[in-house]
């Protein structure tokens, strides 16, 4: 019996914004969903299709990890379709432009919440009150349908209507706290995004579990994911420690609570790093002989896990006086082979060239109307019977107007004709003056 | 309807410490009925990780177990023996899916591959968690959440530029992994109880890293689209990004260049949107601004408390939060008032403050409905009761050494 995958014929609309929301929509895509991108012209959000207002193009190059990823560093006529941050979670998606809040956009807005299944949104706290469209409103529409919302704090409290990016947000969550350098203060913590990491499995999940509990029951439900809380689980043990214990962690860096040797270890060449974690005897006497220094697994200071952790710094220099004359691949092989848990600290092109990813074929390469062709990030896990879905690079602002008006919504050539002239329709985002934040 | 959304599906749990257990975690606080199948004696080694009360390791007490295993039943069952594997395809007959996170050769060797499996059960999902997945030439390489990051992760992009890559705390790289397999296999399980159609479900937590929102994806899209790969930087954000002192502890923020009106509203200084600082693109984005803003911001942070510091950049509706440790989370007012801690009784550890739902479902959603099981507290409920032996049975089998 050949399957199709699980949600061939379900409809998404996708209100979401950044990674968080998109990372959700993108899996029940790449599950087979249809799911389209309601994007507002007039009111670009500041942080998904690239940074916005675009930068110059002579700016981009001095512009930090994230903002630049432009196409050959150059915005181009459309820098919204051509930046990384958006265009890595778009596979499969459709995207339309319609002003919910603009003549007519409500109802446009509500012919396809009725035809839809599933609604996620990610917005700026409020945004949904201010515009109508809360699970009270959708639901009476629809009462299958099922709203996925993912404010940072939830739905109700006192943070209700907080604004935050992942990176804030983690900030909150404890996770600046226990991250940062432990020889430093929680200053020294670079932004991280773990809670978009965090959110969009989970969302999925929910998302997934709630059409099963359609099909059993025939209704549709609202899912409130506080981003901060979905978070926070994935601390447990440390929250634990201390409602058990009144301990509060700090940072262990890059140690580990009781095993050592445990770190990165800086290798030949610029910037070239390698993670070795040691966990127990045999691994310690692994790695001396790998060094060639098997005396030091004899060693007192270190023949037991006990002293290892109690001399890790004498212990971490005799390592990176062995790793610094080494390129981090060859330690990598040499202590795999050993049986040492270790890796080299990959960055983008190291991954590129790696042969497990190339054995795996992760990447999927991809022709985009307005980027050309590239190799994007693969899915997020395999399946046996029914292959996940890759079908279309991320959509361009509005590249599915025509078909989601008129295939879908069933809109004549005069409505659509009327919907470009009030504003609705179009392949371009509108800018004022000032961009005043919304 | 009563109960809960996934009170239907039963899950057969080979799982051990974090990765695999999170996922049923899931399964289990959603309402499925997740069997966890544990070693005859020691049980799964996360009961021997701490935090333990009071720093004295016992194997019912563990913090890490007691969290990830809620509303699981546990039974022993040694696999090795083939009594214990034909148990096994007993169990696994009565079952929706299997969770494992052993190495990719552990359930081949003991004639439990997926092909086994789907023999006494062609609509069974199994899933398999592993460091690198089911093929590849990594298949069996050793890791940690550390070597996962580091390969996998943004890990290299993160941290100071004169520092070395720093990773991220506990074991939130296995959590994050344990979600991915936790949507994966709920996907596979609407194809199998809808079609009939079972599957076997492959996550690498290395691809979960490579394909993490967390900066990850967006970077190695960025190196095709620019051919560079991101390096350690300071924190970026126009006006302002990073985390700041002020007069009693830190704050978080992180804006774009359209945030400027509610950066300047945030510190009182509105008019100063005429200033030569901001007046383009370009002056906005340069050192000199960067410089101009934090001469602004960092007397006006010192003069606030942190709680005091969020307020104002909220009602600006600017991205800015207070930095908490753990400890602060559980006496914060929103926490609190949302409810999210929840007092779980356990006969062994006591009544403890947990974490409580990572979603809420306007009905049949995230319950407590038993703590963490004891080492095979269920044996003779799931054998005697639902497989069928009898208490001699059971006594015979505990004698060999099977459960």
């Amino acid at each position: 019996m050949v399957a199709t995958l699980p949600l061939e014929g379900i409809r998404v609309v996708d209100l979401t914004v950044v990674w968080a929301g998109p990372t959700v929509t993108m899996i029940l895509g790449d599950l087979g969903a249809q799911v389209i991108r309601v994007e507002s012209r007039h009111h670009p959000p500041g942080s998904t299709r690239g940074i916005l207002p675009p930068p110059p193009k002579e700016a981009v190059p001095r512009l930090g990890n994230i903002a630049r990823c432009y196409v050959n560093l150059d915005p181009g006529e459309r820098p919204w379709n051509r930046h990384a941050m958006f265009n890595w979670h778009g596979r499969n998606k459709l995207s339309m432009t319609l002003e919910i809040d603009g003549p007519r956009g409500m109802e446009v807005f509500r012919r396809l919440v009725e035809i839809s299944d599933v609604l996620v949104e990610n917005n700026a706290a409020g945004l949904v009150e201010r515009l109508g469209i809360d699970y009270p409103v959708l639901s009476a529409w629809n009462p299958r349908l099922i709203m996925l919302r993912m404010p940072p704090f939830g739905l109700n409290g006192p943070y209700k209507y907080f604004q935050g990016f992942g990176s804030t947000v983690e900030a909150v969550a404890g996770f600046v706290w226990i991250r940062h350098y432990p020889d430093s203060d929680p200053a020294s913590a670079t932004p991280t995004f773990h809670m978009d990491a965090a959110s969009g499995g989970a969302g999925a999940f929910a998302v997934l579990a709630a059409l099963h509990y359609r099909n059993r029951t025939g209704r549709g439900m609202l899912i409130d994911l506080a981003q901060a809380e979905n978070m926070v689980q994935h601390i447990g043990e440390i929250i634990l420690d201390y409602t058990m214990n009144g301990r509060v962690q700090g940072s262990f860096g890059n140690r580990h609570p009781t095993a050592a040797p445990h770190g990165v270890y800086r290798c030949q060449g610029e910037d070239r790093w390698v993670a070795i974690s040691v966990f127990t005897d045999g691994q310690f006497v692994a790695l001396c002989r790998a060094m060639g220094r098997p005396e030091l697994a004899a060693d007192p200071r270190f023949s037991t896990q006990e002293g290892r952790y109690a001399h890790q710094d004498e212990l971490d220099q005799i390592i990176q006086s062995w790793t610094i004359t080494r390129a981090p691949r060859e330690v990598f092989e040499t202590l795999q082979a050993a049986g040492v848990p270790a890796g080299p600290v990959m960055t983008e092109a190291d991954v590129y060239a790696d042969p497990h990813v190339r054995a795996r074929n992760w990447f999927k390469e991809m022709t985009h109307p307005e980027c050309g062709t590239h190799e994007y990030p693969g899915h997020l896990w395999r399946q046996s019977e029914v292959p996940l879905k890759f079908e279309t690079p991320s959509p361009c602002l509005g590249e599915h107007n025509e078909y989601v008006y008129k295939g879908l919504l069933g809109y004549s050539d005069a409505d659509y004709e009327e919907f470009v002239r009030l504003g609705h329709i179009g392949p371009d985002y509108v800018f004022p003056q000032r961009t005043p934040a919304r | 309807m009563d109960g809960q959304v996934l009170n239907d599906i039963r899950v057969i749990d080979l799982t051990h410490h974090v990765a695999g257990p999170y996922c049923t975690k899931l399964f289990a606080d959603f309402g499925a009925d997740v069997i966890k199948v544990e070693r005859p004696g020691t049980g799964d080694p996360a009961r021997w990780f701490g935090p333990f009360p009071g720093d004295k390791p016992h194997p019912e007490k563990s913090g890490l177990f007691l969290f990830l295993n809620t509303n699981k039943r546990s039974i022993t069952l040694n696999l090795k023996s083939e009594t214990g594997r034909k148990i096994l395809l007993e169990l696994v007959k009565t079952a929706d899916i299997l969770v494992e996170n052993f190495s990719p050769r552990v359930m081949p060797s003991l004639g439990l591959s997926y092909e086994e499996l789907r023999k006494v059960n062609p609509r069974l999902v199994m899933t398999s968690i592993s460091n690198f997945g089911q093929t590849g030439p990594y298949r069996d390489f050793k890791a940690s959440d550390l070597v996962l990051y580091a390969m996998g992760g943004a890990m290299s992009s993160t941290g100071l530029p004169d520092r070395e890559p720093i990773r991220m705390p506990g074991h939130v790289i296995q959590y994050q992994a344990g979600t991915m397999a936790a949507a994966a296999t709920m996907g596979a399980f609407l194809v199998a109880r809808y079609q009939g159609v079972g599957q076997h479900v492959d996550v690498s937590i290395f691809e979960t890293q490579l394909g993490s929102s967390d900066r990850r994806t967006t970077f190695l899209l960025g190196y095709q689209y620019h051919g560079l790969s991101a390096v350690r930087e300071s924190p970026t954000g126009v006006p302002v990004g990073g985390i700041y002192p002020c007069a009693d502890g830190y704050v978080a923020f992180l804006s774009v260049p359209a945030m400027l009106p509610r950066f300047l509203d945030m510190i009182g200084r509105p008019d100063l949107i005429t200033d030569p600082h901001f007046a383009s693109p370009t002056a906005l984005l340069s050192p000199e601004t960067k410089e101009f803003i934090h001469e602004l911001l960092l007397p006006w942070l010192l003069a606030r408390t942190r709680y005091q510091v969020m307020a104002e950049a909220q009602r600006a509706r600017f991205p800015g939060m207070v930095v908490l440790s753990p400890g602060d989370l559980l006496h914060d007012p929103h926490f609190e008032a949302r409810g999210f801690w929840v007092e779980i009784s356990h006969p062994v550890a006591g009544t403890i403050k947990y974490p409580g739902p990572p979603f809420r479902m306007s009905e049949a959603g995230w319950q407590v409905r038993r703590p963490a099981p004891l080492l095979g507290e269920h044996n003779e409920e799931v054998y005697c009761g639902e497989l069928g032996y009898s208490p001699a049975d059971l006594d015979k089998l505990r004698e060999r050494g099977i459960i």
